[in-house]
């Protein structure tokens, strides 16, 4: 019975093409409108993520200093190398522990020169920041310890001095030493922030502290944490180590400062979800708009086909038969619009991701509810109607004109 | 008088003491005042009666289209009136056929797809459907005529089609109303022999409202309505009198 009731209502749809069209352009433009939204908005989430995990969202930075205030820096005791062991061999759950100093240098080689940052580290701070050799080889153990006069360029620097060709092996004035370059670095391109992260030298730690800042101390530590370690408990586990190491009373504040990348991550992709999620709620409303247009197409067409119901009525169509013909009629204009809408904006949504500079990313969740709800809104806003054209008494409907 | 024991067959449909009664109280509106009226099979019956004289209410109530307010009516000893709205449509779907006045087909929609109408609601599977309807559109001489829509069918063609979704589902009894009353004389002579023709060759019992004298002359008895009742029952001058 289903079959046949699925013939007549698709002969139905078949004989008034142009009112059919008129009645899904509502759905069509809702179903549409929602995915478009949920998919770039998806697309914008992703790209958010992707920027900083670039950054490395497992990463903590430790800095000297109390948190925010300006004047702040009197009685900053900066760290030692000792405080990036201790931390490396106490707290567990860490990928890498990097101890980190830096300056802004003049970097010269022939008659090119160019202001960049060099940072003296050790091996883990390459992938800490996720960033990756691209040629060329690490420091050494021997390197390291003995300070070396050996860097790691990033690509920027290499442009600027070298103006592309292979930098590999040629040696750059850094201040006053002179710099062999060991490895060329992977471009990152720019951070969420607008920084560009292939604008950099690194050098062994022990190089910078000998050579450039002529102490041993250490301006900041860069940790990584594991992946699916809570940051939160590892912040908390170094900020104790360190009041002890520090000799922090319970009752002074800390003296440092553990700062938490995924903080900030979590900030920014809650803007975009709650931006999406509000774009949807309006694309959610003319769904709904769509499905009260199917429901007064419907009442017209009830009572423009009056005298049809009569017919089918009295040839012994049962009150059911009516009203199932009607709601499949409903359902199948519906998910019609509903397939048509998912069509426009899978293509949409491609052009539109292209065109933004977001990343295109498909949501079946989204398709699949967008087309339940179109077949839903079918069945809701297409009952009554239906149940009006089943109640027609037959003898008044065949005096219809 | 009365013709309805004159072939001896079992009586089809017997009505008792039917009364229709439209609104109540003072309003109230009698149209039917207690109708007796016997149908046998086989027979060709003509309704005549002017405006107003219950013969459309008469047809609507036989065709299990409404109901009476009180009486008994008895079809093949099954009392409708005791049915309900589903079992009624039951009942016109596998023993009643219509023609109607305005032919009443659905527009933009193919001879045959109309043809076929009352035999999907059947269930017939569609091979079977198909057969059946085009056998019915040849039986009433529209072969070749299938895929046209109403709207390039003349009138006469329109209302064959109508009588071929009436009779492609074989049903025991044809309620014509005004058959012939939106057609030319020529036309409405071709749709009688058409009726004349299915109620001899294949013994559908036709009961047909008309008003014209010459169509009514078609059938083997006529029944006369005036103010709710049927005033006379008899036999066609040209079997009996």
């Amino acid at each position: 019975m289903i079959g046949n009731t699925l013939l007549l209502a698709l002969r139905e749809i078949r004989r008034n093409v142009m009112r059919s069209i008129l009645t899904i352009l509502g759905i069509v433009i809702g179903v549409a409108a929602v995915i478009i939204m949920v998919t770039i908005g998806g697309g914008a989430t992703v790209q958010v993520k992707q920027q900083i995990a670039s950054m490395g969202s497992n990463l903590l930075m430790v800095t000297p200093g109390k948190r925010m205030g300006p004047g702040q820096s009197s009685g900053n005791i900066p760290f030692k190398q000792s405080d990036a062991e201790a931390i490396a061999r106490e707290v567990g759950s860490l990928q890498s522990v990097s101890p980190v100093s830096s300056k802004s240098v003049k970097a010269i080689f022939g008659n090119q020169n160019w202001s960049t940052q060099v940072t003296g580290t050790d091996n883990s701070y390459i992938m800490a920041t996720n960033r990756s050799i691209k040629s060329g080889r690490q420091f050494t153990d021997s390197e390291a310890r003995s300070g070396a006069a050996v860097c790691i360029v990033g690509e920027t620097v290499v442009k600027k001095l070298f103006g592309g060709q292979d930098a590999l092996g040629e040696k750059i004035r850094l201040e006053n030493i002179s710099c062999e370059i060991i490895a060329i670095l992977m471009g990152k391109g720019q951070s969420s922030m607008g920084t560009d992260q292939d604008d950099i030298v690194v050098i062994p730690l022990s190089t910078f502290q000998r050579r450039f800042a002529g102490n041993q101390d250490v301006s900041m530590i860069q940790i990584s944490v594991q992946d699916g370690v809570s940051t939160e408990k590892v912040q908390k586990d170094i900020e104790q180590l360190l009041r002890v190491r520090r000799h922090i009373s319970p009752s002074d504040d800390d003296n440092f400062n553990v700062m938490d990348m995924k903080e900030i991550a979590s900030m920014l992709t809650g803007t975009t979800q709650m931006m999406t999620a509000l774009l949807s709620a309006v694309a959610a409303v003319s769904l709904l708009v769509g499905g009260i247009g199917i429901m007064n197409i419907m009442l017209v067409s009830v009572t423009e086909r009056t005298r049809e119901i009569g017919i089918r009525l009295a040839i012994g169509a049962f009150e059911h038969e009516v009203l199932l013909q009607f709601l499949v009629e409903a359902v199948v204009l519906s998910s019609f619009g509903g397939l048509i809408g998912i069509v426009i904006a899978l293509v949409t949504s491609v052009w539109l991701a292209g065109i933004l500079g977001v990343p295109f990313v498909f949501n079946a969740g989204i398709v699949l509810v967008a087309f339940l709800f179109s077949a839903a809104v079918g069945v809701i806003f297409g009952y009554f109607p239906a149940l009006k054209a089943a109640r027609l008494d037959p003898i008044e409907a065949l005096r219809h004109e | 008088m009365t013709a309805s024991n004159q072939t001896g067959a079992q009586p089809l449909i017997e009505l008792q003491g039917i009364t229709k009664v439209y609104g109540t109280g003072q309003a109230a509106m009698h149209a039917l005042c207690g109708v007796d009226l016997c149908i046998n099979e086989g027979e060709f019956i003509a309704v005549m009666g002017p405006s107003g004289s219950g013969k459309s209410t008469c047809m609507n109530i036989l065709g299990c289209l409404d109901t009476s307010s009180a009486g008994s009516y008895k079809f093949k000893n099954i009392e409708v009136n005791r049915l309900s709205r589903n079992q009624r449509t039951r009942l016109r779907r596998f023993y009643l056929g219509f023609v109607f006045q305005g032919f009443n087909l659905l527009s933009r929609t193919t001879a045959l797809e109309n043809v076929e109408l009352p035999l999907i609601y059947r269930g017939t599977p569609a091979r079977k459907r198909h057969t059946q309807a085009l056998r019915a559109l040849e039986t009433v001489g529209l072969k070749g005529w299938e895929s046209h829509t109403p709207a390039e069918l003349s009138g006469g063609q329109q209302q064959r089609v109508a009588i071929a979704r009436a009779v492609v589902t074989e049903p025991e009894i044809l309620f014509a109303d005004e058959p012939t009353g939106n057609l030319d004389s020529a036309r409405s002579h071709e749709i009688m022999d058409l009726l004349t023709g299915l109620n001899r060759d294949r013994g559908v019992t036709v009961v047909m409202v008309t008003h014209e004298p010459d169509m009514a002359a078609y059938a083997n008895r006529i029944v006369h309505f005036l103010d709710g009742l049927v005033a006379s029952d008899k036999a066609n001058g040209k079997d009996t009198l």
